[in-house]
């Protein structure tokens, strides 16, 4: 079999990106819990929050280490597997990348080495700050790499030039069509994401009768949270999707299954598409559900996939697929959250066993969805690297051999799959020593400050199976 | 020419960010190089501990570096990456061991030796990874317009593998150095007992390197000897400064050999700059064929002369923060 460089960069860079994504959208979210958990303590001196405080911010060191390694290979992949395509943009990716590194990772880097190991060797209120400088850091980041994504996605401010993208207006370009409902989309998303993992472990260390004070505390902060931003998340995902309605009509095709251009086009629940027989099998749907969505009209007009060249669609069951994830976690979310400030509200909470346990098992739910909301637009882009102007196969660096491609894609794989495995090991050996082995007392003493040693002690000694 | 040479101020901006990175990274890369040789587990641990608080921070101006050719020379970042497919992949797969063992070897027992290991060989297979970029730049590249035609081994050969082990030999003398300034006790008599050793090595790479490299490439040859009555200085100001680190090395003055270092980096990055110059794609390309839209420069440009001094100024003050001794005092209990 030949080996295809381009098949192989496309499956490189998603599963690259894929790893990558599930960190920073974790991050962003705990960095402004954190920032927010410090900026209580300073006002209030309560030690619940500190404790609180020390504990994500272990969890935090960990996954943002994680982070930034993938994090790495991103900057130089575009290079290295896309050449032509980083040539062709560099006028306006270059500036807008670098923008990102100078103004957010320095950020995050430089004070999250004072958040980790600078809260007894700065002023409190300092700490504070590095606590926020971080969390800021975060969203600016965020900010510039979705403005560079969306700006793939509907492409403004640029002209093409002898195969070259050439600015004409950096405002557009920056804040492109799509930008804005994307980067509002994705920052409740990192807040979900955020937010339910610390409902699970809190409701986790609850049921186990661990970290009672801060466990409630947490629970209680998270869940009012959390039922306010799952239904706001719902409206802003329906304006991106109506926003992607205008301008990539085939993306939102392929995410209603919709084959043939109609009027009144139901919104499908299920369906099996064929991308090759151009149809779907077995489908249910709500009658003129999807026009009602995105044209506000019973019988508005869904322009079907067969508008586009067979080329020029997106692989349909796999974006189809994604946004219903996507929406079903969404929804399975919102329940959740709003079920939890009931029980808050009546006082049962904390007894709520069920619903405890329901969080818990819910830790993985937003990654998955985030990661299946990435696919929709990712793959749902397809066949193009920039919406209408660039095709995917015309970007890949001309040098590159197949087996160039599968070597590094092997390779990566294999140094994820490493850099997972022993993360999540020690992330779950994190939550399991709990926040109260974390306190500024068993630092103070033991074994002269050694590392961890609070850690070790406590985990170590477990009996060896 | 126009009235400002934006290419050259990027040349500029982006030489001064490559500098940064190499000393700074460079420090803490020669920490994992050096870190089986320490004499016990206590001396691994102030290591670690002595760079942990910034590493992180360091190694962000490598990111800037590739962000930055990107938006000033994109024609550099477009050949240069795929023409050195192999050695970025080894570069990056040592950077994510090397990283990830931060924060998992504390949190290890029975797998710590894993962890060192990670970060060891991470790290000396990055540091090799960038020394055999450098010797790869002065061999030049095979293009054709503005892309890389050449195979995938292009850049391995005898040549770049001397100035991968070259570089590597360097960046454990900043380790040591460092070490030296960081730590006390056994650990620091121990880097004090290296440190002359590393630099007797360094300087035979630097050696081997300057007669190498004017012979086998015809270009260096013909810069170096034009302008002989210039560039003898380089070699003596070399030797001058050695002679300075060995000597504050038996005075045992803590801080000066560091320096000394970092100076000694910094007088063979202007030597390796002048002896390319002016190309930036070697043998074809200089700098101003390989830049971007004057536009896109002077975009970045305006936002790099606010941020940078900010960046510089709050970086400072985290060493500030993180000053002294790092045994005994400040473990990695964040």
């Amino acid at each position: 079999m030949e080996l295809d460089p381009v098949f192989l960069s496309r499956i490189q860079f998603a599963f690259v990106v894929s790893f990558h994504a599930i960190f920073p959208v974790f991050t962003i979210g705990l960095a402004a819990f954190i920032a927010s958990l410090e900026a209580l303590l300073y006002r209030t001196g309560n030690p619940v929050y500190e404790e609180l405080s020390r504990f994500w911010t272990k969890v935090f060191a960990v996954v943002f280490g994680m982070g930034v390694v993938s994090g790495i290979v991103m900057a130089f992949q575009f290079g290295t597997n896309w050449s032509v395509f980083s040539y062709a943009t560099a006028n306006f990716l270059g500036p807008v990348l670098s923008y990102e590194v100078v103004t957010a990772f320095f950020l995050e880097a430089v004070f999250l080495g004072v958040l980790l190991f600078g809260r007894n060797k700065v002023p409190r209120g300092t700490h504070l700050f590095a606590a926020c400088m971080v969390a800021i850091g975060t969203f600016i980041s965020s900010f510039w790499i979705l403005s560079a994504n969306s700006w793939m996605q509907t492409p403004a401010g640029v002209e093409v030039q002898d195969g070259i993208f050439q600015m004409t207006s950096w405002l557009e370009a920056i804040f492109n069509p799509s930008f804005g409902w994307r980067f509002a989309h994705f920052a409740l998303a990192a807040f979900l994401t955020a937010g339910f993992v610390v409902l699970g472990i809190s409701a986790w260390y609850l049921r186990q009768g661990k970290a009672l004070t801060s466990s409630r505390k947490a629970l209680t902060m998270t869940v009012v949270l959390m039922a306010l931003i799952a239904p706001t998340q719902l409206v802003v995902g329906d304006f991106h999707g109506l926003d992607t309605f205008e301008h990539q009509p085939e993306k939102v095709a392929a995410m209603e299954g919709v084959w043939e251009t109609q009027e009144g086009a139901p919104l499908l629940l299920f369906a099996i598409p064929s991308q090759t027989e151009e149809r779907n099998y077995l489908e249910v749907g709500i009658p003129k559900g999807a026009s009602l969505i995105l044209t506000q009209e019973l019988d508005g007009e869904v322009p079907g996939l067969k508008e586009w060249a067979p080329e020029d669609r997106p692989h349909v069951p796999t974006v189809f697929w994604s946004f219903r994830i996507m929406v079903g976690l969404g929804l399975l979310m919102i329940i959740a959250a709003v079920a939890g400030l009931v029980q808050l509200l009546r006082g049962k909470l904390f007894q709520s066993n069920r619903l405890l346990r329901l969080y818990t098992w819910m830790i993985p739910a937003p990654f998955i969805a985030v990661l299946a909301g990435w696919f929709v637009t990712e793959v749902g882009r397809q066949p193009w690297l920039v919406h209408g102007m660039m095709r995917v196969e015309d970007g890949v660096t001309p040098s590159l051999t197949g087996g160039m491609a599968l070597f590094t894609l092997v390779g990566f794989v294999l140094v994820y799959s490493v850099v997972f495995i022993a993360g999540v090991y020690y992330l779950s050996r994190v939550m399991k020593a709990g926040p109260e082995s974390f306190t500024q007392k068993d630092e103070d003493e033991g074994t002269a400050k050694r590392p961890f040693s609070n850690v070790h002690t406590s985990l170590d000694d477990a009996p060896r199976r | 020419m126009e009235l400002i040479d934006l290419t050259l101020i990027w040349i500029v901006i982006l030489g001064f960010g490559v500098l940064m990175y190499v000393l700074m990274d460079g420090f803490d890369l020669g920490v994992g190089i050096l870190f089986p040789f320490a004499p016990n587990d206590q001396a691994r641990d102030d290591m670690m501990n002595s760079v942990a608080p910034v590493w992180d921070g360091n190694e962000t101006w490598l990111i800037l570096g590739g962000a930055g050719l990107l938006a000033a020379f994109p024609m550099v970042y477009a050949v240069f990456l795929p023409a050195l497919y192999i050695g970025v992949f080894l570069l990056l797969a040592g950077l994510i061991f090397r990283g990830i063992a931060f924060e998992f070897r504390f949190k290890a027992q029975q797998s710590r030796y894993l962890w060192d290991h990670s970060f060891n060989i991470g790290s000396t297979v990055a540091a090799f990874a960038q020394g055999a970029v450098v010797g790869a730049y002065i061999q030049g590249f095979e293009v054709e317009g503005f892309q890389y035609v050449g195979g995938p081994f292009d850049w391995l050969t005898p040549f770049t593998v001397m100035t991968g082990l070259g570089v590597v030999t360097g960046y454990a003398l900043l380790g040591a150095t460092w070490t030296i300034l960081k730590t006390e006790g056994e650990t620091q008599r121990w880097a004090w007992r290296v440190t002359p050793w590393l630099l007797a090595g360094m300087l035979g790479f630097f050696v081997v390197v300057s007669i190498w490299t004017p012979l086998s490439h015809e270009r260096v040859f013909d810069r170096w000897m034009s302008n002989i009555q210039i560039l003898w200085m380089f070699p003596l100001a070399t030797l001058l400064v050695s002679a300075w680190l060995y000597n504050s090395i038996r005075k045992r003055r803590e801080g000066i050999p560091f320096v000394a270092t970092m100076a000694l980096f910094v007088l063979f990055y202007i030597g390796l700059l002048i002896s390319m110059w002016p190309y930036a794609v070697p043998p074809e390309h200089t700098f101003w064929d390989a830049a971007s839209d004057p536009g896109s420069q002077l975009f970045l440009l305006l936002g790099f002369l606010f941020v940078i001094p900010v960046v510089l100024g709050y970086t400072a003050w985290t060493y500030w923060v993180f000053r002294g001794k790092v045994s005994g005092q400040n473990g990695y209990g964040h």
